[in-house]
């Protein structure tokens, strides 16, 4: 998948900043995200996880700073300066976004076939027949059986409805997914099926993640390098298993050393 | 005309109801919706003597383009006699004083409800739409703020998930009246409640087309000559309602029927919902298979308020 040379980064993050008013969303973030590579946000809630990768997917404009994206034609865009139609077009080609909750990014009154079709038809797929076998396919991939392709997602269960919007989301081939607490809500058998697959399709595609998790083994199952944030910076960074089996800032050994062993 | 011409130089109301201001708005948002072919131009829509759903729409655009020498046909469901074109045209008969007709061919403004009449229309003639619900995206995304960014990005693919369920639930485009169309290559447009049966007509259409929405506040305009597409699958094309059986009255064929229940005995027969159309075949001696029936010939001759549409 990766047509760049491993040693151009696919996401420049450079001193974002978001205020909500007064108060801090998160501050001063830089980073570079590589292709291939899964980069977990972890921090307890409220340390500013979510509004940073929400700055990072264009959902939320930051106050300060810039977000640079290689583009698939290999130039560099800053992404609060592509037109609102480049942005979108981003967001269902070249971009993921996998919700929490499932409902959130999909269409609920569509049946699976449809929402795995929709990114499809809206980069001008006009064949019915090529539609569905690909959405058949990607729902194969994603352990849901043929037969529940005419069904409404409201039929599914949680790790069902999480998966289908895995594969809506993949289905046009993104280089970048973003990831917002996608096993969140899920039972743990359920949550361990699902980290297997996702493992097994960021390998298989290659793709690029970034992961927000307050769950510190979602972590450590899928992410190459970790970023813990709290009060809205980030304190510490480093390769995943460096900064889970040796954290140096206290706070990460609070976080590390409160995770409940059985 | 003249005793209704007189009821106009009494005063009681300007010609053609609206005052010149309003017509002018409304003159002007149709000029836009001419300029950008299937663009949903916003317009102060006014309250009507009517209530919404009734045409109020419709209505303003007519009264907004009727001139005095203009004469007027009003269509309800394909008829001229229903209750909606009844009182429509005793609106505008009272108020403008204009001539009405039945005959397709003599009107040069045509308001309709549903149908374009089957004759095909000319140039010098206008084709006013009352519309309940201009967005065609509104079941799919209630947001008007998003679904006016989609139309304006031509952000469209979320019409084909429409037709896609579609398939996907009936084996083929279930969607038999408001089927979506895209206008001149560029904005997707709903044809109002027309049947899918009359969407070859929209396109190239010599007469122009106006579209009101009075609840909603929306006009647009389909100009002369302009393409119009149904949008469908690649390997599900556009097509047409068929009728096995022609016209029970006058034998057409090719033509949208309506199923009229006869008796309580499960007798019915089709016939032409363009009601002009059918009496002007019947009155060159087309004859249907059920022309000759007794309930046939009663409901042909005349007695309208048994039209079960």
């Amino acid at each position: 998948m990766n047509v760049f040379q491993p040693e151009a980064p696919l996401l420049q993050v450079h001193n974002v900043t978001r205020y909500y008013g007064d108060r801090i969303g998160c501050l001063d973030v830089s980073f570079d995200l590589w292709p291939g590579e899964v980069l977990a946000i972890v921090g307890e809630s409220g340390s500013g996880k979510t509004t940073l990768l929400n700055c990072l997917s264009t959902r939320l404009a930051p106050t300060a700073g810039a977000i640079e994206y290689r583009m698939r034609d290999g130039a560099m865009r800053n992404l609060y300066q592509l037109t609102e139609a480049e942005r979108r077009l981003l967001m269902r080609t070249d971009w993921g976004f996998v919700h929490q909750n499932a409902a959130d990014g999909l269409r609920m009154n569509v049946s699976a076939g449809a929402n795995v079709g929709e990114r499809l038809m809206a980069v001008g797929d006009r064949h019915y027949g090529n539609i569905r076998s690909t959405a058949d396919d990607w729902l194969g991939r994603v352990e849901i059986e043929s037969d529940r392709i005419d069904d409404d997602p409201r039929s599914f269960s949680g790790g069902m409805r999480q998966r289908l919007q895995i594969a809506r989301n993949l289905v046009t081939r993104p280089r970048l997914v973003f990831m917002d607490e996608p096993t969140g809500g899920l039972d743990v058998s359920v949550q361990a099926r699902l980290l297997d697959l996702l493992r097994r399709l960021v390998a298989d595609l290659g793709l690029s993640v970034v992961i927000v998790t307050h769950d510190l083994a979602v972590a450590r199952l899928l992410s190459h390098r970790i970023m813990v944030m709290r009060h809205g910076n980030v304190i510490e960074a480093g390769l995943t298993d460096q900064v889970l089996d040796d954290p140096r800032e206290p706070y990460t050994q609070l976080l590390v050393s409160s995770i409940l062993q059985v | 005309m003249n005793d209704t011409a007189q009821i106009f130089d009494q005063g009681e109301y300007n010609f053609a109801y609206l005052d010149e201001q309003t017509k002018r708005m409304i003159r002007r948002a149709i000029l836009k919706g001419i300029a950008i072919p299937g663009y949903q131009v916003p317009f102060a829509s006014r309250e009507m003597p009517m209530p919404y759903g009734w045409g109020t729409g419709g209505v303003q655009v007519t009264a907004s383009i009727l001139g005095k020498d203009d004469c007027l046909k009003m269509i309800d469901q394909g008829s001229d006699d229903t209750t909606n074109a009844v009182s429509i045209r005793g609106f505008f008969e009272k108020t403008a004083g204009v001539r009405t007709t039945y005959e397709t061919s003599e009107a040069t403004v045509i308001q309709t409800r549903h149908r374009i009449p089957e004759k095909g229309l000319r140039e010098d003639q206008v084709l006013v739409f009352q519309v309940p619900i201009p967005e065609p995206l509104r079941f799919l995304e209630p947001r008007e703020t998003e679904t006016r960014k989609m139309h304006a990005l031509e952000d469209y693919g979320l019409m084909h998930v429409k037709l896609y369920e579609d398939i996907a639930k009936n084996g083929h485009i279930a969607t038999t009246y408001a089927y979506p169309v895209k206008v001149n290559d560029r904005y997707v447009m709903d044809p109002s409640p027309t049947p899918k049966f009359d969407n070859p007509k929209i396109d190239q259409m010599p007469a122009l087309q106006l579209y009101g929405a009075g609840r909603e506040k929306r006009i647009y305009a389909i100009p002369p000559y302009t393409k119009v597409k149904s949008l469908d699958f690649d390997d599900y094309p556009f097509e047409v309602q068929k009728f096995d059986k022609p016209c029970g009255l006058c034998g057409a064929e090719n033509v949208y029927l309506d199923e009229v229940i006869l008796d309580d005995q499960g007798g019915r027969m089709y016939v032409c919902s363009d009601s002009d159309h059918c009496e002007e075949r019947r009155a060159n001696g087309h004859l249907g298979p059920m022309a000759a029936d007794p309930a046939a010939t009663h409901f042909a001759g005349g007695a309208s308020e048994e039209t079960v549409q």
